[in-house]
């Protein structure tokens, strides 16, 4: 409260470049957070730093880096997503019953995009234009599309043994699985749309500072909707790369608590919950961190139950760290 | 109240800060200011912003820590530096510019927040109610501890810190630009505020850009330019051109200075305003804006100036009421379609409403042509927000190291040339500017007032909200005068007679009627 008033002397230039520095090392300080703790469980277990286990850590981390990845546009804007993993189930639901359809089972994958897609307009279309706030928007669509991805297999699991685009989950290109190529494309291009597009600029803007942006002319309403419509269509996307993964979807297990991942990779990745500030960087380091996490504590022999335990810990010191450093960032 | 200061100031200083010196990096904020101050002595500090008094007072404040070798003694005694609770704790308080305040919690509870009194470790609200009222008491004003902050003027609002200030004992009370949003009656009060305050023996330290405050209150004024101490002047010797000449270390004799035509009666007009209301304040306002014009909208602080701007500018729903730009019926339901139409607004709270902090100059700037400038495929062209950056950090001196820094590093002045940059970008015919000068060092100001000038040379139309009377008749053609939601006058400059300022403020306060 104090410090607000900033006419700011000389010095202002240097605390600029020094948050610029401070920003940069909130989303690349966590690299050395990863390279730490890839040498810790490599040293607890020889096996952890194989050819082996890094392409099943990566694989396991791509469809949680895809909704990460939709994510961070949301948080960006100082939004919220709640329903990714509900989504993710009813997409990969309707990924699998269309894969079913004779001769036009390829159609499986644009269908679960489309669907994703579909929800992810509806959050955006309330947030947006009945302006109700994104985190009860999503709360609800949370369990409203939990309830679609269940009313569309009757409660059942279904399966396809013969899923024609089964080499997403489990194919390769030169040795490098579809799976991680498919997120490593997604990043590239989230980072294309917010660094260098117009569009990009808008979205840092409307989290920087919503009522400036509008006044400057930006059509806030549908950066909103383009936000949560990516983060929805991404999801929809992870549906269908966990379809082709398992063979079969099931609307109630299926993406439960993904929503949570994602928001930590998010955070972890140093994008500021409050919106503005932030890179998709960032966002890929923080989704390889959980999985790093996950797979090396089962190999460390951990128990599933304190598996649990540590990643909670882990998305609160997450959001102390974010906290850290805003108070930094307001120390100028 | 001077004799009295005159007496105290023969006594040991409340405040001494001794060579002090602040060093960010490699930039020099301060360097070796020393500065006294006397119990009952209204001090002033005076300085182009980027001069160094923030940073002085926030080296006071304990925000920051002065570089080795500067010591503050606090009743001559060395008072510990760089911590906020203990530099509080010893009696200093500060009263910032913005405004700090709960605007959901009563006078009361904002006045004890962070600091209540407590019985049984429960907040005793009696006993809050009880000395928030003495405390208002003793700054004899009109609101009670009961009311919402909400529901106070911005000018009591100020107020309200200062009683906050009170409630922690402070002793040293700096005040900067404590008027800049108060209206000439609300300024009244706060001076009167400041006479009992000294009265009890408190010091205040008051940063000011006005010249007039200065020489009603300061019993000395200290001077800083360039992040160092010019000088300090005894109450006796002071004169608008030794200050003058001490702040900025150049002649201002053209600082009101129109190149501008005025326009007659025959030039066309620009926008036509007809029967605006709105849903809360404003009632049937209408005006013709002339092309090439300066068009003052002065009034009260509340008087609704803001807010017809905002509904002109397509900010907020308006119930009724229609435009015409150039004689064309226009319709304007958001911003977008404002500045699509010619018509640019710039806001009275850069920091709130304006900037993005987060983000380079250089993209605060463009931000409102982006689209514009963008290559196929919405990609933007980084070499023309840089091209469009460069030539107005030029244009406009914007004093920046580089356009990719942030443009929370600039100073005030700087942040509002960056505003005005990205205003004119979108090669507006009209121009809406609200305080325009809010807030800004001399040097940036008269640097303003030449761009209005050019921009009305330009044959731009420009209505100009300002709360500073020799701002709007030093700067405009025309004046029209808010009160209560509707335009209750209009001024004009007859054959050799400037505007004046009697008939404004007639106007402004329902004098007039009488």
């Amino acid at each position: 409260m104090t410090d607000r008033a900033t006419e700011i002397s000389a010095g202002g230039q240097a605390t600029g470049t020094s948050r610029r520095l401070r920003t940069a090392i909130a989303a690349l300080g966590m690299l050395p957070v990863l390279i730490l703790l890839a040498a810790g469980f490599q040293f607890m277990n020889p096996r952890f730093l194989t050819e082996t286990n890094l392409l099943i850590v990566t694989q396991q981390s791509s469809i949680n880096i895809v909704l990460a990845a939709g994510m961070t546009f949301v948080i960006l804007t100082g939004g919220i997503d709640l329903s990714v993993g509900a989504i993710l189930a009813a997409s990969a639901m309707v990924a699998v019953m269309v894969s079913l359809v004779p001769d036009w089972g390829l159609l499986g994958v644009p269908a679960a995009i489309l669907v994703g897609l579909g929800f992810g307009l509806i959050n955006g279309l309330l947030i947006a234009y009945i302006k109700l706030p994104p985190f009860i928007v999503t709360l609800g669509s949370l369990t409203a599309v939990r309830g679609v991805a269940r009313l569309l297999g009757q409660d059942t699991t279904v399966f396809n043994s013969d899923l024609p685009f089964d080499f997403i989950g489990n194919g390769s290109l030169f040795g490098i699985p579809w799976l991680v190529i498919i997120a490593l494309s997604v990043v590239v291009l989230s980072w294309l749309v917010l660094k260098r597009t117009v569009l990009g600029t808008w979205i840092y803007a409307v989290g920087g500072n919503a009522e400036a942006a509008r006044l400057t002319g930006i059509k806030v309403p549908l950066v909103l909707l383009f936000v949560y419509g990516v983060s929805g269509m991404l999801a929809g996307l992870g549906g269908a790369m966990s379809a082709a993964r398992l063979y079969a979807a099931n609307g109630l297990q299926l993406g439960q608590s993904y929503e949570l991942d994602a928001i930590a990779a998010v955070i972890l990745g140093g994008t500021s919950f409050v919106g503005g500030v932030g890179s998709i960087w960032g966002t890929l380091i923080g989704g390889l961190i959980i999985a790093v996490l996950s797979n090396g504590l089962i190999l460390a022999g951990v128990s599933d139950i304190w598996q649990y335990i540590i990643k909670g810990l882990v998305i609160i010191v997450a959001v102390a760290l974010d906290r850290y450093r805003l108070q930094a960032g307001a120390r100028t | 109240m001077s004799a009295a200061a005159k007496v105290e100031t023969a006594r040991q200083p409340v405040l001494e800060m001794r060579h002090i010196s602040k060093t960010f990096g490699a930039i020099r904020a301060l360097q070796d200011v020393s500065l006294s101050v006397h119990a009952g002595e209204l001090h002033a500090l005076m300085g182009e912003n980027g001069a160094g008094k923030s940073t002085l007072m926030k080296v006071l404040s304990g925000a920051y820590r002065p570089d080795a070798g500067g010591e503050i003694l606090i009743d001559g005694m060395p008072a510990a530096t760089g911590d906020p609770i203990k530099a509080r704790a010893s009696g200093v308080a500060v009263i910032y510019q913005e405004l700090s305040l709960a605007p959901n919690l009563t006078v009361a509870q904002n006045i004890f927040l962070g600091n209540e009194p407590r019985r049984f470790g429960i907040v005793d609200r009696d006993q809050c109610t009880r000395r928030a009222r003495e405390i208002i008491a003793r700054l004899g004003v009109s609101f009670s501890a009961r009311d919402m902050v909400s529901s106070l003027s911005l000018g009591e609002r100020q107020l309200v810190e200062i009683a906050r200030a009170l409630s922690t004992n402070a002793r040293i009370i700096v005040m900067d630009e404590p008027t800049t949003s108060l209206t000439s009656r609300e300024t009244d009060r706060l001076f009167e505020v400041i006479a009992t305050l000294k009265s009890q023996g408190i010091a205040i330290i008051y940063i000011s850009h006005r010249m007039e405050e200065v020489y009603q209150l300061a019993d000395r004024v200290s001077v800083l330019r360039d992040s160092g101490y010019v000088g300090t002047l005894e109450r006796a010797d002071l004169s608008a051109s030794r200050l003058v000449s001490m702040m900025v270390g150049r002649d201002l004799s053209a600082f009101y200075k129109k190149d501008h035509r005025p326009p007659d009666a025959k030039r066309a007009v620009a926008l036509s305003v007809r029967g605006m209301s709105d849903s809360r304040l404003l009632k049937n306002c209408s005006f013709d804006l002339h092309k090439g014009e300066v068009l003052a909208l002065a009034g009260l602080v509340g008087s609704g100036r803001t807010e017809l701007a905002r509904l002109i500018f397509g900010a907020d729903r308006r119930t009724a009421g229609t435009l015409e730009l150039d004689g064309k019926p226009v319709t304007i339901g958001s911003p977008r379609e404002a500045l699509d139409a010619g018509i640019a607004y710039l806001t009275e709270d850069r920091k709130e409403l304006g900037l993005f902090l987060d983000m380079s100059i250089s993209d605060n700037i463009s931000m409102g042509v982006l689209a514009r400038d963008s290559r196929a495929g919405g990609l933007r062209d980084f070499a023309a927000a840089e091209r469009r950056a460069s030539k107005a950090v030029a244009d406009l001196s914007i004093r920046t190291g580089s356009v990719q820094a942030n443009a929370g590093s600039l100073s005030g002045g700087n942040q509002q040339k960056v505003l005005l940059a990205r205003l004119l970008e979108t090669e507006p015919r009209v121009v809406i500017l609200d305080e325009p000068t809010r807030g800004v060092d001399v040097g940036a100001k008269s640097e303003i007032y030449r761009l209005i000038d050019n921009l009305a040379k330009q044959g731009i139309a420009i209505l100009m909200i300002s709360s500073e009377l020799p701002e709007v008749i030093g700067v405009a053609d025309r004046v029209l005068v808010m009160r209560d939601g509707t335009i209750s006058g209009e001024v004009t400059a007859s054959e050799g007679e400037p505007l004046s300022q009697e008939k404004i403020m007639e106007l402004a306060t329902g004098a007039a009627q009488q």
